[in-house]
């Protein structure tokens, strides 16, 4: 059987874990594949709803990277995510999905060996998690969703 | 439905080396709304870009992908020439292959599927972009500028013969700044007075400038090109506008208070001019000291004034004016001596800190140029220089190198030995930091030629020994202790923000960082400007700098100015928060949320209305909107969604 490759979607910020990742790619430090940035402005851009149907699209892990506490590009965007991060946690574990598998950091422009270490480390992490097995089909989440 | 090409790039093998250019270019042929998949050598090249531009005309393209490096690197490039063949530049994106793709994987196969979700979902995104223009605003040309040092007369005067009116706002009674209080320049010795009075006169004559003193900047409301600002006029006591600057107030006033120009070294009245050559050259009255504000006594200097200028008058005058953009020149201050107890912390009188040597070397300082120990008023024969008070000491004080110490301190040590030949002047240091141009070689003069002694080492501790002060430390070098029993100790403090830049930072919504200092954009793309439009950054307000430095950086913030406004208008990014009205309910839970006041309730319709030239696209109202009425153009809602259902949607190769 073939090894199993989670499939994970970033939402990172332009400002600091976007910069921090091309940062990364200067320094060709290399780390695993199975991460896709989405470029936001913010890490506050991020709607909760967009994490849950990322999940039902089919990610196994979602990672959101912000500026670290006090250097947000927009001086406190990335409290808010951090607040709504908190409390996706809980919903999830509601879920029945592994809050593990929603994981905020703060990433900075130069810390391009930040990205890399976090990055792999949340792909091992998602690894030893398995595959995410929604319950009938997401069917609950499409539910939560849609009673929104 | 939209017509779009995708231009993958192979960066000479940068990227084609690990990424699979021609199989991933095979595989977008057939996908939906791509009329056009090929790569290119090198695509920012100029045949790069020419093939762009014919296959644009060719498949009349409505939409371009350009998949190479990050957009921070060439999305203007590519944006550009998208624009060049008509198509609005808006519909350019880039799908950043390299930096986050080629350059960090190795795996052939994976790479390329890497770097097939990155261009779908770029894809997807460009599917959704509208045309959009940037925003277009107006701009006052008229300059702030905040801090009336060498920083902030050297940007006024720039921005000044531009052609562009200045205000020029400084909190002290007189311009001039710490640069007045030197006595003479390193590495050339010029007499800091003698470079700095002659601007300071053409500020205070210059058609262009007003200059207003004993003010500050109250509050900044709107935005680039249009800030309206509030100044306090403080009350001064005195009516300048007829006072004729003649000074025979000063000479009779019966009250005698440390001079704050004299760091504590000289004395000065309560009516006061803080020096000699001060401009403007009126007094103010310190109301805090002054007998007629404490006892309602006196009023000598009233009745000494011929011109009848001293009017006691205690309200301060406020003043709006409309303003462009903002030069920052606040500056610094040293760290107080008081914080560090090692070295006696302030209660040793022969234990001064920098500034105040430069009041006992100056011609025109409190002792008339004669080094004289503080404490009785002895000639100094021995004095001793410490590095590093406070910089470079993260466990205690102060993490970083105020860089200009290690230079300053030599020069006192050279002018020391030229006014008192028989004396011996010591410097402490950990390293000697003489990167400048010229400075290494001031520093090989003075000890060839001045025979200055540097030890390398920290002083441990400091204390008072009879008429000397004590000073017990390490030669590191030779690994032998030191005691050395000095006249007169010069603390080289770091320097600081000026207090109160913090304050003022929040009243202008700049940034300031982890050291206090303001915070630019980014050091080396945009190292003048603040992170919020319109604000300039100059001298030691953004970090500790020499003169030559800060008044190369005012020039630098003074031609951005001169740039923003010798535009027909601003043009600012288009890639908003948007409303829609149908929908607003006019809950102002985004007015709440937004950090730069750009959401604005319209009372008449009841909904929440953007300020387009102040929205920073951050995007948290779209997300705090509890009825998905805002939305950002060109990442809305839907194309971040889309985008990762093109991420997540890629098929693994078995």
């Amino acid at each position: 059987m073939k090894d199993f490759e989670p499939r994970i979607v970033c939402y990172v910020c332009k400002w600091c874990t976007y910069a921090g990742a091309d940062l990364a790619g200067t320094s060709r430090m290399k780390h695993q594949p199975n991460t896709t940035n989405i470029r936001l402005m913010c890490s506050s851009r991020l709607n909760m709803e967009q994490i849950m149907e990322s999940f039902k699209d089919g990610a196994d892990g979602v990672f959101v990277g912000g500026c670290h506490p006090g250097d947000c590009h927009y001086l406190y965007g990335n409290y808010k995510t951090q607040k709504r991060i908190m409390i996706m946690h809980r919903i999830l574990k509601d879920l029945g999905i592994e809050p593990e598998r929603l994981r905020l950091e703060w990433i900075s422009a130069s810390e391009g060996k930040r990205y890399v270490e976090l990055v792999d480390d949340f792909i091992e992490s998602i690894k030893t998690l398995g595959p995410l097995k929604l319950s009938s089909n997401g069917n609950s989440i499409e539910k939560e969703i849609s009673t929104k | 439905m939209k017509r779009m090409g995708l231009f993958i790039c192979h960066c000479g093998t940068n990227i084609a080396d690990t990424v699979d250019v021609e199989a991933l270019a095979k595989r977008f042929e057939s996908y939906p709304g791509i009329e056009i998949s090929t790569t290119y050598k090198y695509m920012c090249s100029h045949p790069g870009q020419e093939m762009i531009k014919e296959s644009i005309e060719k498949y009349n393209l409505d939409g371009v992908i350009v998949a190479a490096c990050s957009p921070t690197l060439h999305e203007v490039t590519f944006r550009r020439v998208t624009r060049a063949s008509g198509v609005n530049p808006y519909q350019c994106e880039m799908a950043n292959i390299r930096e986050q793709c080629s350059w960090v994987h190795t795996d052939n196969v994976k790479a390329t599927e890497k770097a097939e979700r990155i261009i779908k979902s770029i894809i997807e995104k460009v599917r959704l972009n509208e045309d959009l223009d940037p925003i277009k605003v107006d701009v006052k040309r008229k300059a702030l500028v905040i801090g009336g040092g060498i920083a902030g007369i050297q940007a006024a005067l720039d921005i000044a013969d531009a052609g562009y009116p200045v205000i020029l706002v400084e909190k002290d009674p007189s311009i001039g700044g710490h640069m007045a209080q030197l006595s003479e320049t390193f590495p050339t010795l010029d007499c800091s007075q003698c470079i700095l009075t002659p601007k300071m006169v053409e500020v205070a004559s210059h058609p262009n400038i007003e200059l207003l003193t004993y003010s500050e900047v109250k509050k900044v409301d709107g935005y680039v090109g249009n800030f309206k600002v509030l100044i306090e006029e403080k009350p001064k006591g005195v009516d300048w506008d007829i006072c004729t600057g003649c000074g025979e107030c000063s000479d009779v006033c019966p009250i005698s208070v440390p001079s704050e120009f004299e760091r504590g070294l000289g004395e000065r009245t309560a009516i006061y001019t803080p020096f000699p050559q001060a401009v403007p050259n009126k007094p103010v009255i310190d109301t805090d000291n002054c007998l007629k504000f404490k006892t309602g006594a006196c009023g000598l200097c009233s009745q000494q004034c011929d011109a009848d200028a001293v009017t006691y008058n205690d309200d301060p005058n406020y003043r709006e004016e409309d303003i462009g953009a903002i030069v920052v020149a606040t500056g610094y201050e040293l760290y107080p001596i008081l914080n560090i107890g090692e070295y006696g912390a302030g209660e040793i009188d022969d234990v001064i800190d920098g500034l105040a040597f430069e009041r006992l070397l100056s011609a025109s300082g409190p002792t008339g140029g004669e080094i004289r120990r503080p404490s009785d008023g002895k000639i100094v024969e021995d004095v001793v220089f410490i590095q590093c008070a406070g910089s470079r000491d993260p466990e205690k004080h102060k993490p970083y190198c105020s860089r200009i110490c290690c230079m300053y301190s030599t020069k006192q040590a050279m002018l020391f030995k030229h006014s008192v030949h028989h004396g011996q002047p010591y410097i402490f240091y950990i390293d000697i930091r003489s990167g400048g141009k010229g400075y290494e070689e001031f520093v090989e003069r003075a000890q060839r030629e001045d025979g200055v002694i540097y030890i390398r080492g920290k002083v441990s501790k400091l204390y008072r020994d009879g008429d000397k002060v004590k000073i017990i430390g390490v030669d590191t070098i030779s690994n032998k202790p030191v005691e050395i029993e000095a006249d007169l100790v010069v603390l080289a403090m770091a320097m600081v923000p000026t207090p109160g830049t913090d304050k003022l930072a929040n009243t202008l919504k700049v940034g300031t960082g982890t050291n206090g200092f303001l915070q630019e954009t980014h050091p080396k793309l945009r190292p003048l400007e603040s992170i919020t439009s319109g604000f300039f950054f100059a001298g030691c307000a953004q970090a500790p700098k020499d003169i030559p430095d800060a008044v190369s950086q005012a020039s630098g913030a003074a031609s951005k100015v001169v740039g923003l406004f010798s535009g027909e208008y601003l043009q600012l990014e288009p890639t908003i928060a948007t409303v829609d009205e149908e929908k607003c309910s006019g809950c102002r839970i985004c007015i709440s949320v937004c950090p730069y006041n750009a959401r604005v309730f319209d009372e008449i319709k009841g909904i929440a209305r953007v300020n387009e030239a102040l929205c920073e696209s951050c995007g948290a109202c779209v997300v705090a909107c509890p009825s998905g009425a805002t939305n950002q153009r060109n990442l809305t809602d839907e194309q971040i969604s889309i985008m990762a259902k093109a991420i997540l949607s890629v098929e693994e190769e078995e």
